[in-house]
């Protein structure tokens, strides 16, 4: 390990390849929904058929349609397993894609560290795909055996997109143990090319998975391709392409990346902590960085995406999106603020640490309380609830179940105002971190500090304006009226600012070498509770996206009137997510013994035949 | 290993912060069991009766207060004598109703038809309607029921009620009170889901709603003590408000009610001075 890398070298790197994951994305999701077209069009004769009347309405169940076994409940069944299946889903997806990156960077840089990380990263979740296909096992046993008439109308619409998912996780696996098993043997020259072509394919064929199984559960969100009784079409194109797909598919596909960065960063900050000496510290203290950034990154735009899936739900239907944000579920997304502001602060205080490792970071270190309290006042906005639950008493005294002045900060424009903010400091955290170890050393460094504290400064001003703006002065149609504008603003402050430092700390001096591994024990649990807090977050998210169902299999078309067609209590969906949590965790802590188990060597005297 | 045990503790602390606070910091609302069918006898209902049925149904099974309410997501309907007319004579207007009726009648089942400036689907130029058809999906109200809310729209708007009531169907379906688990439900101990679930404020004014049907109890505490509430919920035709009729308040609160709930109930009416 070296301990003398240079960070802004490690930074425009991991910029570069969050640009790559981006454009990876992009060609997926849509070069994906290309294949589907393809597809479909081979499809149109089978709606042809259908038109003739080959397809059935959708089921119509009664309670002793759903059987129970030994016990068991289904309901509790399915969702523990299905969310166990999709982390362990979210994390090996999300692996392959910076692993690719992160190999590609090592390829061009010609640095070994790169390739070894890769290699390290790749090596900790390959027991976490076969978990995956087991936890999918048992998801689909649990779906056939407890909710039968719902799997078997699910086959009627997509068996044919059941099947090419079954032979694409073949082709995943082959290729999966080719990049694995293959890494030392494919180095250098062409065998170097063709290794990274196996990790492309490896990430398309990953992602055209996902996008497979996310058609599936958004068709029971926003049913497409069947008519009002249910009645498919035949064209699988269409119930696939329904109207929520893409916008959970651009969620996921963001939320998988972020998601794998924290899980990664867990098992680097663990290493850390056990390492038995200071090259050990150096290395994973670097790989641990390197985690928290990728997870960082991907988490900047994660609430935009998710901003974007909540706007698709409402468009789609205006109940479903009424009961998402102003039903039932408005607290889950108080509890969803402490998760969200736990995320920000945990990478936020691992980055604030990790400026320890330069000599040259106090320069920015008096800045880190203001951006603390900031961070903590935009939790604090984004955590006030909107209706409050008061007795008759408060009520009265109160003048109504909204304060005049604080009511407002619970609705949307006060969340999207605090989100901004909590991501443009974010990302002052950063620029911070990132100039920590640099001197700039062109003529024009203050005019250009001075520009960019304009750019910082208009931006938090825009983003306040829009928010007081639209919170208290217009009436609720144009209440979300400010998210579009606020949203470019952030995207201009962080766009224009990175663009901006790049040229004022083009050819900087560095203040010393890096000191990998100078990072305290606490920054170490930041990325713990990064990890944690996801995996929880992700869950509870979960619950919600499926609970906007209510009493629907399929909204509007198939009726649950299973004896749990009702919608648990927060508390209950929390105890559940709890309980799934621990038994993720403590599958990924034997995934990451099972890693360390590999390399272990013992030499038993006299056992073996001399 | 030591370190290991910190961490493993670490997180699993963490979890349990999350699960304490989501089930101790947080409201535990229970939410509205699914509907369940239940026979309503139309034919010997009458038309005040059928009127609440449609206010039942408006703020409850229809869904419609989430969104036409005073936050105005969707267009006012207090005022549905004069708009109706206005929207039946408007150029834009191209569906087949040639009365007030059948316009509110139209605007239930087919929403789209007229979409009134402002309050369409985005991108859509007031051209298509947010609002789901309410005799078909989620909603799924049946042709009683649908009639049911027209009575009560034109009964709130001040206008003659030109609707019916149907005859030939007796089964409609309401939202029911129990699951059908077979299990126990939880108490509910927050007092506005209680009114909500027995949707009081159908004929009572509490706080901001106005039912008339039923006596004003947003100040019963003034003047009447707890015996006398907890009797009027348990047995509300033992004594009659002067000026209101008997039997229009359900008799069955006492089984639809856990003690701890009718005792909130209590505190909270008792409390309203």
């Amino acid at each position: 390990m070296k301990g003398t890398g240079s960070l802004r070298n490690v930074s425009n790197k991991l910029i570069y390849g969050l640009f790559i994951t981006l454009v990876i994305g992009l060609v997926s999701v849509f070069g994906g929904a290309d294949l589907f077209a393809a597809y479909a069009a081979g499809t149109e004769a089978a709606a042809d058929a259908a038109s003739t009347g080959g397809y059935g309405p959708a089921p119509v169940t009664t309670a002793a349609d759903y059987p129970s076994y030994a016990g068991v409940n289904g309901r509790l069944a399915i969702w523990i397993f299905a969310q166990l299946h999709l982390w362990f889903a979210a994390f090996v997806l999300a692996v392959p894609i910076f692993v690719f990156i992160i190999e590609v960077i090592g390829m061009r840089t010609r640095d070994k560290r790169y390739d070894d990380m890769a290699y390290e990263f790749i090596k900790v979740s390959i027991t976490a795909y076969s978990l995956t296909a087991i936890l999918g096992g048992l998801l689909l046993f649990s779906l056939i055996l407890f909710y039968p008439d719902l799997f078997s109308y699910l086959s009627v619409i997509f068996g044919e997109s059941m099947f090419y998912y079954a032979l694409l996780f073949f082709g995943e696996s082959a290729v999966l143990y080719l990049y694995y098993y293959g890494w030392h043997w494919l180095q250098g020259g062409l065998k170097k090319w063709i290794h990274l072509t196996l990790g492309l394919t490896l990430n398309a064929v990953g992602t055209t998975l996902m996008l497979l199984a996310n058609a599936w559960l958004t068709f029971m969100m926003s049913p497409a391709g069947v008519d009002p009784a249910g009645v498919f079409s035949g064209d699988t194109w269409a119930a696939i392409h329904n109207f929520l797909w893409n916008p959970i598919n651009i969620h996921r596909f963001v939320a998988n990346i972020a998601y794998g960065g924290s899980i990664v960063g867990a098992y680097a900050a663990f290493k850390f902590l056990t390492a038995r000496n200071d090259q050990e510290k150096a290395h994973y203290d670097w790989m641990g960085y390197n985690a928290n950034f990728i997870a960082i990154c991907a988490l900047l735009p994660l609430p935009f995406a998710g901003y974007y899936l909540a706007a698709e739900i409402y468009a789609y239907s205006q109940q479903m999106g009424i009961t998402l944000m102003g039903g039932i579920f408005a607290w889950l997304f108080i509890i969803q603020a402490v998760l969200i502001g736990t995320l920000f602060l945990s990478a936020n205080y691992y980055l604030w640490c990790g400026m320890g490792r330069s000599d040259g970071a106090k320069r920015y270190t008096k800045y880190i309380k203001y951006i603390a309290i900031v961070l903590v006042g935009a939790f604090l906005v984004w955590f006030t609830p909107h209706t409050l639950v008061l007795t008759n008493s408060e009520l009265k005294s109160l003048g109504g179940p909204h304060h005049s002045i604080l009511g407002p900060l619970g609705i949307m424009p006060a969340k999207n105002t605090a989100v901004n903010i909590m991501i443009t400091f974010t990302f002052l955290s950063f620029l911070f971190y990132r100039r920590s170890n640099k001197v700039a050393t062109v003529s024009w460094e203050k005019t250009g500090n001075i520009i960019q504290v304009a750019l910082f400064s208009a931006g938090i001003v825009n983003i306040l304006f829009l928010g007081i703006y639209h919170g208290y002065f217009t009436n609720t149609v144009y209440k979300v009226a400010a998210s579009i504008p606020q949203v470019m603003t952030t995207f201009t402050v962080i766009v224009g600012s990175l663009i901006l430092d790049s040229f004022i700390y083009r050819g900087a001096k560095d203040v010393g070498p890096l000191h990998w591994g100078r990072i305290p024990d606490r920054a170490q649990y930041a990325l713990f509770l990064l990890a944690v807090a996801f995996t929880w977050l992700m869950g509870l998210m979960g619950y919600i996206r499926s609970g906007i169902r209510q009493h629907w299999h399929v909204v509007d078309i198939m009726r649950d009137n299973s004896p749990d067609a009702y919608t648990p209590t927060l508390g209950y969906a929390a105890n559940v997510v709890s309980i799934a949590t621990i038994m993720f965790l403590a599958m990924v802590i034997f995934v990451f013994w099972i890693a360390q188990v590999s390399t272990k060597k013992s030499l038993p005297a006299g056992y073996w035949k001399e | 290993m030591r370190q290991f045990l910190k961490v493993v503790a670490f997180m699993v602390v963490t979890v349990g912060l999350f699960a304490g606070y989501s089930n101790l910091g947080i409201p535990q609302i229970q939410p509205a069991p699914p509907p369940t069918e239940e026979k309503i006898d139309l034919s010997a209902m009458t038309m005040d009766q059928f009127v609440a049925l449609g206010e039942r149904l408006f703020s409850g099974k229809g869904t419609c207060t989430l969104c036409h309410n005073a936050l105005g997501r969707a267009p006012e309907l207090g005022e549905i004598a004069i708009s109706s007319q206005a929207r039946l004579d408007d150029p834009r207007y191209a569906g087949s109703a040639s009365d007030i009726e059948g316009y509110i009648r139209e605007s239930l089942v087919d929403p789209s038809a007229f979409v009134v400036v402002g309050f369409g689907k985005a991108g859509s130029n007031d051209t298509e309607s947010p609002m789901p058809s309410v005799n078909s999906g989620s909603i799924g109200m049946s042709d009683p029921e649908t009639a049911a809310v027209i009575a009560y729209l034109q009964d709130n708007g001040g206008l003659e009620i030109t609707v019916e009531i149907p005859t030939d169907l007796g089964e409609a379906e309401d939202e029911g009170e129990a699951t059908n688990s077979g299990e126990p439900r939880e108490p509910i101990t927050d007092i506005q889901e209680l009114v909500d679930n027995h949707a009081c404020e159908a004929c009572h004014t509490i706080t901001d709603a106005a039912g008339d049907i039923g006596p004003d109890l947003s100040k019963i505490g003034a003047t009447q003590d707890r015996d006398y509430i907890r009797q009027a919920l348990l047995d509300p035709n033992a004594v009659i408000a002067e000026g209101y009729e008997e039997g229009f308040m359900p008799d069955d609160l006492g089984q639809q009610m856990y003690a701890t709930e009718l005792e909130i109930m209590v505190d909270f009416l008792s409390n309203l001075k």
